[in-house]
């Protein structure tokens, strides 16, 4: 099993770790979470950022938590679109903190 | 009959309608019942109620069993969001699908968020809301970072730092922007809730013995770091400037009311000047002049979550009342005095935590003020100066403020100040931003479902 | 309170008529009863697209897409307009057909389009539907921000001298003798031998003061936007089709945001000022859109918005000189494509009342062509 990490992160895990691991893709590097992680938690836990800001800002990692602000939308590796604070993780979903590839956006049709 | 949220408001509001026989649809965006304030933890989470909610526990493990035992009664449907409104249609989107759901009687009981105002820095990678913060530990069990530093004003402010330093998670410290003196001026305002004023100051208490730093009167002047917070730097009540360490920073002041859908409706708003906000215009029981829409809970008027259980109920009552039915008279009688009593207290918390307009106003013209498309106070002063926009709908026109993802929910109220200080003239003279469906984004791939 | 010209109504229309007249050297003072741009100036999907506009118009368009070009020379400021391009696509061969025809007719118009073949289609923006067969490009189309460009062009207007009057409300037109006295709600009368109305969809019930009523309706654009995604849209698109339901069109500014408007029209009221966008429409829109665009399966739409359009039935706009009354102009009814042509119709109005003629062909629109309904 892979180990996850309690404090390398920017969220740090205070308790509920006694959960199975799942795991994920962030930017095609392996990300370890837990089950029951929201896709927020499960990649700022990892240390990374959410998005980058559309309009040259810098990284941007969230701010509401509870789908209001709309702050944390990323880009799945199939050209989808997940708001990460209200969406649970699931093994094998593939993230992408920017879309700089055209085959991300707008998909050939 | 449609109630929309599922928080203390809409769950009473969906007791109380189920009680009468009838079976109302719920509506709610989360994946459980509970909003904000008693939002549960994820399902294979083991913490117990009293960890989860502390002396609050009690009322949530009452509201949550109240609810859970609605099964089969009401049509509950989480996960689901009610994206726009129109002739008494209400429209909404369950996994991709949209359906139309007509209705007699709406309840809106869609709560709240922080009330935030911008300071530079505050789109940084480690800065969240307040209750963005305690969800974070609530929801998921973590802290937003080793040394969180929680800014702003509002009760939420002490709570959260004292749920921080109890979860290990000790903050670094605890800024506040009103003086202490008007803590002190509303304190007989805030005695209409004694165990609320005791907890206040139990977290006070607890936070100085752990050594915390707490400040009173502070004006914030920058969240820094590259691309992390790295500190906090802020001008004390005393006029010295300071600068504390921190890796992650929660805040808010105080709150605002999630109106999308009452204004959709069509529904009067009123300017509340001791808050400096718009509210939809309710009867004391939550009946809107819009017939057939009450609005219940933090949603309709920031009294908080006992507050919100009863106003949800009384606003199932009145919805029961119109409709024609037999309503029991003494308790609607009793709810309206709980909710006086209530309405004391929100006036207090007004006073011991007013929303810092100055600071607002006062911040600088590159900071951004929308964080959705990164808009600036300089942008909004230059709709509001150079291109004469008298009030915000024009100015959203001419600058793009609030014309991104989140509606203006998060740069509204600040937006609205600069916008009332450029022109110098009074807050309410500027207006508030019109709702405009969807009111949260919505996928292009979704597909008509259900007619009405 | 005296000036050369009055106009009423300070859209796109009037306002860049204040503009032109004031070059030419008149004396103007415009009256906008909320604020400039306001209606269906500012709501509008901005098109700025000749292309598909009846092959009569083109002079006007040609005229106005000029302007377009000289916008930031000639008020200070170009309104986000981009010349990227304006692509129509359709879906059957029969339209495949017309719109090759438009393309040969439109030629002698002084618009040269580009017919493109399915594979050519393509090859270009091979993020268009399979659905889609052919297409006809103008290198010369684009768009620009409408909420920007009539309170952009007004306030050009005001610097060059007019008068521009936001937030002064029109509450009676008479005659007497040569002058057209026009009493503005709190701020007793104004004067002038000559009267432009620029009033919209309540252009109607002005003309119905001098014995011209007009068969005017009133529609809402279906508009929505969606979030700010990578720039990969230049020109404008839309869909070529004889169903309105079809019709869908769109365009991304460069910011990344992407605007769409189309499916269908919704309620909209001159008496109450309200319009409505459809939540059936958005809906419709999204899979209209789809169609044409499947990669907009994967993004959001975050918001809509729609406004007072004003339509006639032969869908023709109603410019130039009253019938009845000497000095009295009028320029309105636009029928949802005045964006384009609007600095062009200031222009013309401008060039009409000041030397009594123009040099672009407008007797099409004018007023008389509804004297049957005279009472």
């Amino acid at each position: 099993m892979a180990e996850i990490s309690m404090s390398a992160g920017r969220f740090r895990r205070l308790g509920e770790t006694d959960r199975p691991s799942v795991e994920i893709e962030v930017d095609g590097e392996q990300v370890v979470a837990l089950e029951g992680d929201s896709l927020l938690v499960a990649v700022l836990a990892s240390g990374r950022t959410l998005r980058r800001s559309e309009f040259g800002d810098g990284d941007r990692s969230g701010f509401c938590l509870m789908g209001a602000c709309q702050d944390c939308w990323m880009w799945t590796a199939e050209g989808g679109r997940v708001r990460a604070c209200t969406t649970p993780v699931r093994a094998g979903l593939r993230l992408i903190t920017q879309a700089m590839s055209e085959d991300l956006w707008p998909i050939p049709a | 009959m449609i109630i929309v949220g599922a928080g203390p408001a809409g769950m009473r509001a969906a007791e109380a309608l189920a009680a009468a026989g009838i079976r109302p649809t719920v509506i709610d965006e989360g994946q459980l019942s509970g909003g904000q304030i008693y939002r549960r933890q994820p399902v294979n989470f083991t913490r117990r109620y009293e960890a989860l909610y502390g002396a609050d526990a009690k009322k949530a493990r009452a509201l949550h069993k109240a609810f859970n035992a609605l099964q089969g009664r009401i049509d509950y449907r989480p996960e689901t969001l009610a994206w726009n409104l129109r002739d008494d249609v209400l429209h909404i989107v369950t996994d991709g699908v949209a359906a139309a759901l007509r209705f007699d009687a709406l309840i809106l009981a869609t709560g709240a968020t922080d009330r935030l105002a911008p300071i530079a820095g505050w789109t940084l990678p480690g800065c969240y809301s307040l209750g963005g913060a305690q969800i974070a530990l609530k929801a998921q069990a973590c802290s937003i970072g080793a040394r969180p530093l929680f800014l702003g004003t509002g009760p939420l402010l002490y709570l959260l730092a004292y749920q921080y330093l109890k979860a290990g998670a000790p903050p670094a410290a605890v800024l506040d922007t009103a003086p202490f003196a008007a803590q002190v001026k509303a304190l007989p305002d805030l005695a209409v809730r004694p165990g609320f004023l005791a907890r206040g100051l139990m977290f006070r208490a607890r936070l100085r013995a752990a050594g915390i730093l707490i400040e009173n009167g502070v004006e914030p002047l920058a969240i820094e770091g590259e691309g992390k917070v790295a500190a906090v730097r802020y001008r004390t009540a005393g006029g010295t400037e300071r600068r504390i360490a921190c890796d992650a920073v929660g805040m808010g002041f105080h709150l605002r009311s999630e109106t999308q859908l009452a204004d959709l409706a069509g529904c009067p708003f009123l300017f509340d000047a001791a808050t400096g906000q718009w509210r939809p215009d309710a009867d004391r029981d939550g009946r809107t002049p819009r017939a057939g829409i009450y609005v219940a809970g933090d949603g309709a008027r920031l009294l908080g979550a006992d507050a919100a259980e009863a106003a949800g109920r009384l606003a199932a009552l009145a919805a029961l009342t119109d409709r024609g039915m037999e309503v029991d008279m003494a308790e609607v009688a009793r709810l309206r005095r709980r909710m006086e009593r209530l309405d004391r207290f929100r006036r207090g918390l007004a006073t011991a935590f007013p929303w810092p307009a100055r600071l607002a106003c006062a911040v600088a013209d590159e900071v951004i003020v929308c964080r959705c498309e990164a808009i600036t106070a300089g942008n909004i002063r230059e709709a509001a100066v150079g291109k004469d926009a008298p009030e915000l709908n024009r100015a959203k026109a001419l600058s793009r403020i609030g014309m991104g993802r989140c509606q203006g929910r998060f740069c509204s109220s600040a937006a609205a100040e600069i916008l009332a200080e450029a022109r110098n003239v009074p807050l309410a003279e500027v207006g508030r931003l019109r709702g405009q469906a969807p009111i949260k984004p919505l996928s292009m791939a979704t597909v008509k479902g259900e007619r009405p | 309170m005296q000036a050369d010209i009055i106009i009423v109504g300070g859209g796109i229309m009037g306002a860049s008529a204040a503009f032109f007249l004031r070059r030419r050297g008149k004396s103007v003072i415009l009256l906008e009863r909320g604020l400039v741009g306001q209606q269906a100036s500012g709501v509008n999907f901005g098109n700025v697209r000749r292309q598909g506009r009846y092959l009569q118009q083109l002079p006007l368009a040609n005229r106005s897409r000029a302007i377009w070009d000289r916008l930031p020379e000639l008020i200070g400021e170009d309104c986000e307009f981009v010349a990227s391009g304006h692509l129509r696509v359709c879906y059957t061969r029969e339209q495949a057909d017309k719109m090759e025809a438009y393309s040969q007719d439109a030629r002698d118009y002084g618009l040269d389009l580009e017919m493109l073949s399915s594979n050519a289609l393509r090859a270009r923006f091979p993020y268009l539907g399979r659905e889609t067969i052919a297409g006809c490009y103008d290198p010369s189309g684009g768009h620009a921000n409408p909420r920007l460009t009539a309170p952009a062009i007004g306030r050009a207007a005001r610097r060059a001298g007019a008068d521009v009057r936001e937030e002064a409300e029109v509450v009676g037109i008479a005659k007497a003798g040569d002058d057209f006295v026009v009493e503005v709600k709190g701020q007793g009368e104004l004067r002038a031998p000559m009267l432009l109305i620029t009033a919209g969809a309540w252009g109607g019930k002005l003309s119905a003061l001098f014995g011209e009523p007009v068969p005017l309706a009133v529609h809402g654009p279906q508009m929505t936007v969606t979030e700010p995604l990578p720039y990969r849209i230049a020109p404008t698109i839309g869909v070529s089709t004889p169903h309105l339901h079809e019709t869908v069109y769109f365009r991304q500014v460069k910011r990344g945001n992407i605007i769409c408007g189309g499916f269908a029209r919704g309620p909209a009221s001159n008496e109450t000022n309200r319009a409505t966008v459809l939540p059936e429409a958005i809906l419709g829109q999204m899979e209209q859109l789809r169609r044409v665009m499947p990669g907009f399966a994967n993004v959001s739409t975050i918001r809509s918005w729609s406004g007072i359009e004003s339509y006639l039935p032969d869908d023709v706009p109603i410019m130039g000189p009253s019938a009845t009354t000497p000095g009295l102009y009028y320029a309105f009814g636009f029928c949802g494509a005045g964006f384009q042509i609007g600095p062009g119709v200031g222009d013309v109005m401008a060039e009409l009342i000041a030397t009594g003629a123009t040099t672009t062909p407008i007797a099409q629109y004018g007023i008389s062509r509804f004297a049957s309904l005279a009472p």
